[in-house]
C-alpha cells in the first residue's frame, strides 16, 4: 500500500486536502461507473427474469438453441459458451496480472499481460459473433409459426406432424396438423421479431443482454488498447506509477463479472 | 503533473517479494474460479442423467455465481483491500437496491403469469 497519510483524526479526514476513502479521484469515479452500469446489466437480467417467470410454461430452453460447438456435428449443450466463459476468465486473469506488474513497475511484464488480455477480448468478441450467427441462421429443419402466432416444433423431417409449446408436447398429426401447417408459415431462425425456438421475447432478451455485453467486451478491448500503447510509449513510466492500468482492470474484471451473470441466468438456469 | 492531481499519492504500489506472493495468489483464485465454472457446467449438462431436483440444481447455480462474483469483486477488482468505507459505498446500496427490485419484479411476474391462467 502506499505510503500515505499518517493517521489522521475523523475531522481532518473529511476536512478537505486528502482522500477521506484513501483512493484517487479517477479510481472513485471508475467504481461510481461500474455501479451505475451494474444496475444497467442488473435491469436487463431482472426483466429477463420478469418475462421468463410469465410465460414460464413455454419459455424456451437456453440447452436446445445453443447447441453447436466448431468442428463438431451434432448436439453440444453448454459446451460453446463454457470455452466462452473460460477465455473471459482466463483474459481475467492476465488483466489482474497486469496490474500487479505495475504496481512493482515491471514494464516488460506489464506489456506482455496487456497484449494477452486484448487477445482474450478479441476472441471472446469473436466467439459471440459466431454464436449470433447460428441464432439468427437457426436450423435446417426450421419451425412452424400458426397464423396466432404460436411457433410449433416439426415432430420430424417429413413436415407433416407438428408438436404444441409447453412441457407436455402435444403432438398434432393428419388432417387437423396439415391445414395448420397450410395456413402457417415457416420459420428459420431468430431475429427481433420471430424465433424459430419460440416465444419472439427470447430472442429479444438474448440479442439486447448479450449485445449490450458484447458492447462492453469491444469497447473495453479499445480502452485496453489505449492504456497499451500508453504503456509501450512509457507514459506510465514517466508518471511513476501505473494506475492507469488498474482502472481499465477495474472495467474489465466487471465485463467478466457480467458474464458470469449472463452465463448463470441465460444459459444454465 | 499538475499539483491538483494526487493520484500518485494514492497509487498502490509493493516489491518484487510481495509480487510473488500476490501472483501465487492470482491464480489460486483463478482455480477456484475455473473449478466453480466446471463444476456449474458439470452440473449442467448431467442433472438430469442424476435424477436431482430442479430446484435444488437450479439454486446450486444461482449460489455457485454469487460465490463467483465475490471472488472477482473481492480479489481481482481488489475491493477487499479498499477502505472500510469505500467498500460500503461500493457495495451496499448496490446490494439493497438489487434485492429490492428483484422481489418487486419476481412477485409481479409471478402474479401476471397466473392471470394468464385466468384468462
Amino acid at each position: 500500500m502506499a505510503g500515505h497519510s499518517p493517521t489522521v483524526d475523523s475531522k481532518t479526514l473529511w476536512g478537505g486536502g486528502i482522500s477521506p476513502f484513501k483512493v484517487s479521484y479517477g479510481k472513485m469515479m471508475m467504481w461510481f461507473f461500474l455501479v451505475s452500469d451494474a444496475f444497467s446489466f442488473s435491469g436487463l437480467l431482472i426483466s429477463y427474469g420478469f418475462m421468463r417467470h410469465s410465460f414460464e410454461e413455454t419459455w424456451p430452453v437456453a440447452e436446445n438453441v445453443f447447441t453447436h460447438f466448431p468442428f463438431f456435428h451434432g448436439d453440444q449443450p453448454l459446451l460453446y459458451v463454457a470455452l466462452m466463459t473460460f477465455i473471459l476468465i482466463m483474459s481475467s486473469v492476465t488483466m489482474v496480472l497486469a496490474v500487479e506488474a505495475g504496481q512493482r513497475m515491471d514494464k516488460s511484464k506489464v506489456i506482455r499481460w496487456m497484449a494477452w488480455t486484448i487477445v482474450g477480448g478479441l476472441v471472446f468478441v469473436g466467439s459471440q459473433a459466431w454464436e449470433w450467427m447460428h441464432f439468427i441462421h437457426g436450423t435446417e429443419l426450421g419451425a412452424l409459426q400458426l397464423v396466432d402466432g404460436t411457433i410449433v416444433q416439426w415432430l420430424n423431417e417429413a413436415k407433416d406432424a407438428i408438436v404444441m409449446p409447453g412441457a407436455e408436447g402435444l403432438t398434432i398429426s393428419g388432417a387437423e396438423a396439415a391445414a395448420l401447417i397450410k395456413e402457417g408459415t415457416e420459420v428459420y431462425g431468430a431475429n427481433l421479431t420471430v424465433n424459430e425456438y419460440g416465444l419472439p421475447l427470447f430472442g429479444d432478451f438474448f440479442f439486447f443482454i448479450t449485445g449490450f455485453h458484447g458492447t462492453h467486451v469491444f469497447s473495453g478491448v479499445v480502452i485496453n488498447f489505449i492504456i497499451f500503447v500508453n504503456v509501450l510509449k512509457g507514459t506510465y513510466e514517466k508518471r511513476g506509477h501505473y494506475e492507469m492500468v488498474e482502472k481499465v482492470g477495474l472495467y474489465w474484471h466487471f465485463v467478466d463479472l457480467v458474464w458470469v451473470f449472463v452465463f448463470t441466468f441465460f444459459y444454465l438456469v | 503533473m499538475s499539483d491538483f492531481d494526487r493520484t500518485a499519492e494514492y497509487a498502490h504500489s509493493h516489491s518484487e517479494e510481495d509480487g510473488i506472493g500476490l501472483r501465487k495468489h492470482i491464480w489460486k483464485i483463478f482455480w477456484v474460479l475455473l473449478a466453480i465454472t466446471g463444476a456449474e457446467v458439470t452440473l449442467g449438462l448431467f442433472w438430469k442423467d442424476w435424477s436431482l431436483a430442479w430446484a435444488f440444481v437450479k439454486w446450486t447455480f444461482i449460489i455457485l455465481t454469487l460465490i463467483k462474483a465475490y471472488f472477482i469483486v473481492a480479489d481481482y477488482m481488489h475491493l477487499k483491500h479498499e477502505y472500510k468505507n469505500f467498500k460500503l459505498m461500493v457495495a451496499v446500496p448496490y446490494i439493497v437496491l438489487v434485492i429490492y427490485l428483484i422481489i418487486m419484479v419476481l412477485a409481479e411476474a409471478v402474479f401476471v403469469h397466473d392471470s394468464h391462467n385466468l384468462m
